[in-house]
């Protein structure tokens, strides 16, 4: 029978059927961090259960590690006990921490790929729900909450329901200016915010086969905001290139096993999906939110909407509580809008690609007078890299602070926050009401290059004007 | 581990209007900064009850008359963002037995099933019922009927889905699924041993 790769790798992790229904379902590999993990391990210890493949369980900081300070203790006394939590907790049971002085910390999405723990046909679980991230290697990646996380370190599996999986095809080519932060935006606009309930997402067709695999982070990082559980790319060159040579990738004597193995996970052709979605790549635009959840968003050029043109009641309601949040005008143009704040980094958009892309424009302008810009690499290697290539200095000389590696202002779980009702042009992923920081914070999302032509202008600004990008 | 058998739930009601209520909304981030669980009750929705300065803002959770209730009632794509066990795990200590919605985000489904939270699912007309006959009369009991998959308040009955395996998991006590999970160690290491990258 013709199977998908969620089906592949979910019959191929499948332990055994349990009570209620739900599937024993074996993970490869865990992540965790140091916001959803301590209370796990409490229950660990008043259980008296013991970690069962701690070789299988990696570690990083990176909610609330502050990316302006490096020598502990932390200036914030709670975020220095979550950090002396989690190595304690990591050395008592064996599981490998990719501490700060590692030089490997960063944001644990972007840990996975980085070291070539990520991998095709294998799954994957973070109390994190980016976690989806991962799928763009062919793996199938799930964000968990933390009495999961118990389950998992006690028995290296967990209770789930089997997803259903809907095909997003992407055709053609994007047009100048229009990244893979547009694409998921654009998805995310037009499926809906819980349009994906139930499912996982399959991103395919040209786009997906000719992005490079940072690309394809970005899309499967943002399918939880669509309401997917998992969101994967079928694995092919592009990814095994990408993983060669990678500290935790098979070495060289498995390697060709290893790619055999892999390539057998991805989907069959003429597989059966509970949906198809059809999307042409010269239809999507620079996007950009103009309201609190990713699915409340614009193309550049279009007008914030206005609630009174609305005969739906949801809509009328929400487009309302929105924009009364958002203190925007119904029916202006959303370009133009001034800003405070712009943030580039995060698990979404804080990889090198995006400090290149960014860079490659950024050569000789400056920030506008009055606009906090901050640039946060998403690893210490991210960072490294940006160093070898000259990119943060070409962030600092145009009047972006360069910080160090985290989530940062993404969740605003450590010193980078919003203050009183500002905006922020931000490459994040969420711009619920008051998630960067502020309990009256507004963000706008949009690509690194959008947030970019933001900090240069001190308004939401289209990137291909702003830089001439064509 | 014996685990209570949840086949209803009785008490007040409280509506929180709105749609993609999100965890940042249940509970905002910074309120994460802790190791344990406890205490998370009291910062349930705080950014929405709360100024600034401490004073409330019209919120139905600061009412008086709704101090009592123990299901949470509430519209459509409830929970969804973040997988944080935070969200529900405030909304239990807050004294919350139930959540009824249109619908609910995945991951805050699960994990409300997990702690013996049960998430009930009703159109948006019975929850305006619901909701209608609470704002009138707040002691009114409200009762989930988790087998029969039913609300009955005010002599009004309307239906009420819970999924299916979070159904079962509830009613035979077994909503915790750390018991089932470790009974099938010795299969899970059949798995893994023919699995590549876990054999290794």
């Amino acid at each position: 029978m013709r199977k998908s790769l969620f089906e592949k790798v979910w019959d191929a992790h499948a332990v055994r059927t349990l009570a209620n229904g739900q599937t024993q379902l074996l993970v490869g590999t865990h992540l965790i961090h140091e916001v959803t993990s301590p209370q796990a391990f409490g229950m660990l210890r008043d259980l008296g259960l013991k970690v069962a493949m701690p070789h299988r369980t990696f570690a990083t900081v990176d909610h609330i590690v502050p990316t302006d300070q490096f020598a502990e203790p932390y200036r914030d006394p709670l975020a220095q006990a979550m950090m002396e939590e989690l190595r304690k907790n990591c050395a008592s049971t064996g599981i490998t921490f990719f501490d700060r002085a590692s030089g490997k910390q960063g944001i644990v999405h972007i840990v996975g790929p980085e070291q070539g723990i990520t991998q095709p046909g294998t799954t994957i679980a973070c109390g994190d729900s980016h976690t989806s991230t991962h799928g763009a290697f062919g793996a199938i990646a799930f964000g968990i909450g933390t009495t999961q996380i118990r389950d998992v370190l006690a028995t290296q599996t967990m209770a789930l329901g089997k997803l259903k999986v809907r095909r997003i095809e992407v055709s053609g080519k994007l047009l100048p200016g229009v990244y893979a932060k547009d694409v998921i935006l654009h998805i995310i606009r037009t499926l809906g915010v819980n349009g994906g309930t139930g499912f996982a997402y399959e991103y395919a067709g040209e786009l997906f086969d000719r992005f490079t695999m940072e690309e394809r982070m970005t899309v499967c990082n943002l399918s939880i905001e669509g309401g997917a559980r998992a969101g994967y790319v079928n694995p092919d060159e592009t990814t095994f290139a990408y993983l060669q040579g990678r500290p935790y990738s098979p070495k060289a004597a498995q390697w060709d096993a290893a790619v055999a193995n892999w390539q057998s996970f991805a989907s069959d052709p003429g597989c059966h999906y509970d949906d198809v979605v059809k999307i042409a790549a010269a239809d999507i635009a620079p996007t950009v939110t103009w309201g609190i959840n990713p699915g409340q968003a614009i193309a550049i050029d279009e007008s914030i909407p206005d609630a009174a043109k609305t005969n739906v009641l949801d809509e009328k309601a929400s487009t309302e509580e929105a924009l009364a949040y958002m203190k925007l005008t119904p029916g202006a143009p959303i370009k133009g809008t001034k800003i405070d704040v712009a943030f580039l980094g995060s698990c979404t958009n804080g990889r090198l690609s995006d400090f290149q892309e960014v860079a490659r424009f950024l050569k000789g302008r400056k920030v506008a007078c009055g606009v906090k810009a901050i640039a946060v690499p998403g690893s210490q290697i991210v960072a490294l890299q940006c160093i070898a290539q000259g990119i943060d200095k070409v962030f600092s000389e145009a009047g972006f602070e360069w910080r160090e590696a985290g989530c940062s202002m993404c969740l605003a779980m450590n010193p980078d926050k919003l203050i009183g009702d500002q905006l922020c042009a931000s490459s994040s992923n969420r711009n619920f009401k008051g998630r960067q920081g502020s309990p009256t914070g507004r963000t706008i999302l949009m690509s690194p290059l959008m947030v970019a032509a933001a900090a240069v202008t001190g308004s939401v600004a289209d990137a291909r004007e702003v830089f001439a990008v064509n | 581990m014996a685990l209570e058998k949840i086949t209803s739930i009785t008490g007040p009601a409280v509506y929180v209007p709105g749609n993609d209520i999100d965890t940042d909304r249940i509970i905002p981030a910074r309120f994460m900064k802790c190791i344990v669980f406890d205490g998370l009750g009291e910062f349930l929705f705080h950014d929405v009850r709360k100024n600034a300065d401490g004073t409330d803002q019209p919120h139905p959770l600061n009412e008086a008359r709704f101090k009592r209730a123990t299901i949470l009632l509430s519209g459509a794509n409830f929970g969804c963002g973040s997988s944080r066990e935070h969200a529900p795990q405030a909304i239990q200590k807050y004294g919350f037995k139930a959540v009824i919605a249109e619908n609910f985000a995945e991951i805050f489904l699960g994990n409300c099933t997990t702690l013996g939270l049960p998430c009930a699912t009703a159109s948006r007309e019975d929850i305006a019922k619901i909701a209608a006959v609470v704002a009138q009369e707040p002691t009114t009991e409200v009762v989930i009927e988790v087998v029969k998959q039913e609300v009955r308040f005010a002599g009004q009955t309307v239906k009420a889905e819970v999924r299916a395996s979070a159904r079962d998991a509830l009613i035979h006590g077994r909503w915790d699924p750390i018991g089932e999970l470790i009974d099938g160690l010795p299969a899970v290491q059949t798995t893994a041993a023919k699995l590549p990258y876990l054999a290794a």
